[in-house]
């Protein structure tokens, strides 16, 4: 039962110095200092977090009510008072911009953490597993996958109704299947490493080895897809906002503004062109940081 | 740091002089220096090999001699002169003329080295084409014949075939026939076997030494292998992290070693006949210095017996050693007189397993559907006896991993019956009790995949420990960790490390001391050394040799190499396509009279002394298909002994020579003795 104490030390090759060898695997500063060394991914980030403290703390910032009607001052060019002019309503187009991002930054976080953890779960089981529910499920992801993102949002909004929350559940249940194919395809390498077949000879149960002993190991490109699928998120409520399917008036929000805004293009484009141009470099900014840390964590 | 002085004029005598060679890469804003004042010269005609653990530095010696060098790396000094032009500032242009034509390489991995997409005929009459202008219908010719030479058979018909469809052995062959398709004057050969298995190396080298015969090109010998530039070499230059520590005519070098590092190296290799009941192996302690390595004084001096102050302040040059010898040491005379390790061997407690542990039924595995079969393992029973170790060998694809996986129940079997220790053993491993979970664990091949790398060690062991023991408390189970880690020889610091910072050897002494948490009655063992570097190999194969004597368990040891094997089993069992071909006590087997498939794999076997070997058993042909097993015997395809009809119609009877030793052939024992010479006669 007991195992012999170090019976004859130094006569048997002990390795005492096999610390701080070269390993393919960094630690967690290195990590953080090689992100901050790649220019796409800090570029991405300063934007992100402008627009996420924008996000946060509008009502510390705008210069005016967003939501405050001036009928006297409607549709002005931008002007020292109002740099990015007003709308339709007489409203600041500066503040209505500013205070649009919470919205988004909103929904868009939200929808994807709904959409990574059903995916998540999803592909660690059927990856895992395989089987005949793996057969199951992925057909059926491949025909979610075979209709355009919108169309099949559109369709739940239409059934569901616009509000926020259902606009975060639809683009999390959306995403659920393109989250779960990239998790399933690295649990799919992960499963045959031997450290499983070892965590199965000592008995640990199939939840323990899925979150316990593979999860850990499949974070990288996890992390990656977070960030697209951001992206995506963002893009898809504010289309969805523009096609009236989302978030309601009056609220400032970006894809809803440029939707209202349309009418007046031709006369007042600046009530479009700032939202639209804010969206784009969220958009921009998140796949930034998306392209910079999967460069850094495929180094 | 001496640097010898440059011998521009002497090179029509050198077919190759690199001299004070020093080359580093850039890793992440660092400078690794790999390769630290290299100095070594290649006569015409001359087979020069290169020998050193992983990571020496081996491959980037041939690399800077191709010019080929990755983009992060660096020569910070020295001067390759091929044919009166320094390599390291030759044009683009006239790099490009000297590859393929005047130089050429043949790499590690024939499988990556050829194109897929391309057939192989075109890839070889290309170099035809381009560096001899030959027309398409020549230059076919030209390779049709070049391959004859390489001694594949049908080339006309390999020509037309892809890589893929080729065998490993027959894709190197096609890459000699480019290399030699200019008849280069150098040939740089890097580790050009290492991914075959042992019959296939072995036809590999012989072709070596034939086509050196025919073609008069200086050979470059990279390998990792001791016996095998032993045996293909006439120099042998031996590198450690980076540098050359000892350099001279093969036959010499290897009988009396000049440097304590070479020394240790050809102790470490176990050989047949030895055995882990007569002595441990001897190892080298310490582990290889990280990439980039540099110390104040010599490389070798904190793992070097002999070590005196002067090796740890001043870095030896290149000493003169006798006749043609060079070593880096300042006490090479006193390397003959370094002690072989003589502690005493692991004692087990009698050679007795009366009680059997695990009894193997016409085991049977096949993967496949409906339409086609392939059989992996077919009707092995095999028994084994508590505390023994049953060596399993075979090339791959012989069923021997699956054979061990259908064990512990990693994979389901499809036919048949094992029994382990009273109980029997059916469902798969999610499936099985505590307690023989607890009895029966595996100690897996490759120590980098077998660890999770997100835990830290501690962790590892603490949930074995947890699993495995019933109802222990924290503390315990706390105290058992530290008694693994003493077990294994796992110093308390290493503990609350990630795998990752660990060495090849401390790894598997983590994945050992995991399989061990429980106190098992069974461990199999699936090349638990093969991924590591001869010099912690024997360290951890003493450390199972302890194991095995001290907590009385049996092992199934399975490896492809016959010297790891025969050092640690009592019986062994040959396999070959996924049948047991031969099994008996392992002294038995590796003496005539044996299967003949044992007696080639024997044939195959490298060794550093055993160069003038009288005769040369040569499989031919490659591994048959599995999904279409042959006929009759299965072996009879390439048998040496083949008899005729008999083999190719009738299945062989099991054959008994001996006390527990058969074997599946139709030659009876009596006839077999007679024609099998008496090797590895002593033990």
């Amino acid at each position: 039962m007991d195992l012999p104490e170090n019976a004859k030390e130094g006569m048997d090759g002990v390795e005492d110095d096999g610390v701080g060898w070269e390993s393919g695997r960094r630690g967690t500063k290195e990590f953080f200092l090689a992100l901050l060394h790649s220019k796409t991914f800090v570029a991405g980030a300063i934007i992100l977090v402008f627009w996420i403290v924008d996000a946060i703390f509008w009502p510390l910032i705008v210069p005016q009510d967003p939501e405050a009607i001036t009928p006297e001052i409607t549709l002005r060019a931008p002007s020292w008072a109002h740099l990015f002019g007003t709308d339709d309503l007489g409203r600041d187009v500066l503040s209505r911009t500013l205070a649009g991002a919470a919205s988004t930054l909103t929904v868009a976080p939200a929808a994807t953490c709904l959409g990574v953890i059903g995916g998540v779960l999803v592909g660690l089981f059927v990856g895992y597993y395989r089987g005949i529910a793996d057969d199951i499920v992925m057909r059926i992801v491949d025909s979610l996958l075979a209709f355009p993102l919108i169309i099949i949002a559109v369709l739940v909004m239409s059934i569901l109704g616009p509000s926020v929350a259902n606009v975060i559940l639809v683009i999390g249940i959306v995403f659920t299947p393109y989250v779960a194919r990239t998790v399933r395809a690295a649990v799919l390498v992960e499963r045959e490493r031997e450290y499983v077949a070892a965590a199965r000879l000592l008995g640990n149960s199939g939840l323990y080895i899925m979150f316990v002993e593979i999860l850990p190991n499949i974070s990288a490109p996890i992390a990656v897809e977070i960030t697209i699928r951001l992206g995506y998120a963002i893009f898809t409520a504010a289309t969805l906002s523009f096609l009236a399917l989302g978030i309601q008036q009056p609220s400032p929000d970006w894809g809803l503004t440029i939707s209202l805004g349309r009418a007046f293009l031709q006369i007042a484009p600046w009530e479009v062109l700032f939202p639209a141009a804010a969206l784009a470099t969220l958009i921009v900014a998140v796949n930034l940081v998306a392209d910079g840390l999967r460069q850094v964590l495929e180094e | 740091m001496s640097t010898p002085t440059p011998i521009i004029g002497g090179s029509d005598r050198q077919a190759l002089a690199i001299q004070g060679l020093s080359v580093s890469y850039l890793r992440r804003g660092k400078s690794l220096k790999v390769l630290n004042d290299v100095s070594f010269s290649i006569k015409p005609g001359e087979a020069y090999g290169l020998v050193g653990e992983s990571g020496c530095g081996k491959t980037t010696v041939a690399m800077a001699v191709m010019r080929y060098l990755a983009p992060n790396a660096r020569v910070d000094a020295g001067h390759i002169l091929f044919q009166e032009l320094d390599l390291l500032a030759a044009s683009p242009e006239q790099l490009r003329k000297l590859r393929g034509d005047r130089m050429a390489m043949v790499y590690q991995d024939p499988g990556s080295s050829l194109n897929p997409s391309l057939t192989v005929g075109r890839q070889i009459t290309e170099v035809y084409r381009f560096h001899r202008g030959f027309s398409k219908p020549e230059a076919t010719e030209a390779a049709a014949t070049m391959l004859e030479t390489t001694q594949i058979s049908d080339p006309a018909r390999i020509l037309r075939r892809y890589p893929h469809e080729l065998s490993g052995g027959q894709q190197q062959r096609v890459m000699f026939a480019m290399a030699l398709a200019t008849n280069p004057d150098l040939l740089v050969l890097d580790e050009p076997t290492t991914g075959l298995d042992t019959t296939v190396e072995a036809e590999v080298l012989d072709l070596v030494s034939q086509l050196r015969t025919k073609f008069n090109a200086s050979i470059l010998f990279i390998s990792h292998n001791l016996g095998i530039v032993a045996r293909m070499c006439e120099r042998v230059g031996v590198l450690y992290a980076g540098r050359l520590v000892e350099e001279g005519p093969s036959r010499d070098l290897f009988s009396h070693p000049k440097h304590p590092y070479t020394l240790g190296l050809l102790r470490c290799v176990p050989r047949p006949g030895m055995r882990k009941n007569s002595r441990p192996l001897d190892s080298i302690p310490g582990s290889l210095p990280p990439l980039g390595f540099e110390a104040q004084g010599c490389v070798y001096a904190v793992r070097c017996p002999i070590a005196r102050p002067r090796c740890r302040q001043e870095v030896p040059p290149s000493l003169p050693a006798g006749d043609q010898r060079n070593s880096r040491c300042f006490y090479h005379d006193g390397v003959s007189q370094i002690p072989a390790n003589t502690s005493a061997a692991a004692t087990t407690s009698g050679e007795t397993h009366q009680r059997t542990l695990l009894h193997i039924e016409n085991l049977n595995k096949s993967y496949g559907g409906r339409d086609y079969q392939v059989a992996a393992v077919t009707d092995v029973s095999i028994e084994l006896g508590a505390g023994e170790v049953l060596g399993l060998v075979g090339e791959s694809g012989s069923g021997k991993s699956t054979l061990a996986k259908c064990i512990v129940g990693l994979v389901e079997i499809s036919q048949g019956k094992i029994r382990f220790d009273g109980a029997n053993l059916a469902e798969p491993a999610d499936w099985r009790e505590m307690d023989l979970r607890r009895k029966m664990q595996m100690v897996f091949q490759n120590p980098d995949t077998a660890l999770n790398p997100s835990h830290s060690v501690r962790r590892i062991l603490r949930r074995a420990a947890k699993l495995l023991s019933k109802g222990q408390t924290a503390a315990e189970i706390e105290g058992r960790i530290s008694s693994l880690a003493a077990a294994v020889r796992l110093r308390p610091q290493h503990l609350d490390l990630r795998p990752t910072a660990l060495s090849g050897g401390l790894k598997q002494r983590v994945a050992i001391a995991r399989a061990f948490a429980g106190s098992p009655a069974l461990v199999l063992c699936d090349e638990p050394t093969s991924a590591l570097d001869v010099s912690v190999q024997a360290a951890i194969l003493n450390l199972l040799a302890d194991l095995q004597a001290s907590q009385y368990v049996a092992y199934l040891f399975i490896s492809h190499d016959l010297g790891v094997v025969s050092y640690l089993a009592d019986r062994i069992a040959v396999m070959y396509l996924g049948q047991v071909i031969e099994i008996g006590p392992a002294a038995d087997v590796f003496h005539p009279p044996h299967h003949p498939y044992t007696e080639a794999l024997l044939s195959a076997m490298p060794t550093v002394e055993g160069s003038d070997e009288t005769e040369r058993i040569r499989l031919t042909g490659p591994l048959p298909n599995p999904s279409n097993m042959p006929s009759g015997c299965r072996f009879h395809t390439r048998c040496p002994r083949f008899l005729g009809e008999v083999c190719r119609l009738r299945e062989p009877p099991w054959q008994q020579s001996g006390e527990g030793h058969l074997y599946r052939c139709h030659i009876p024992p009596e006839e077999l003795s007679r024609i099998q010479p008496g090797r590895q006669a002593k033990s």
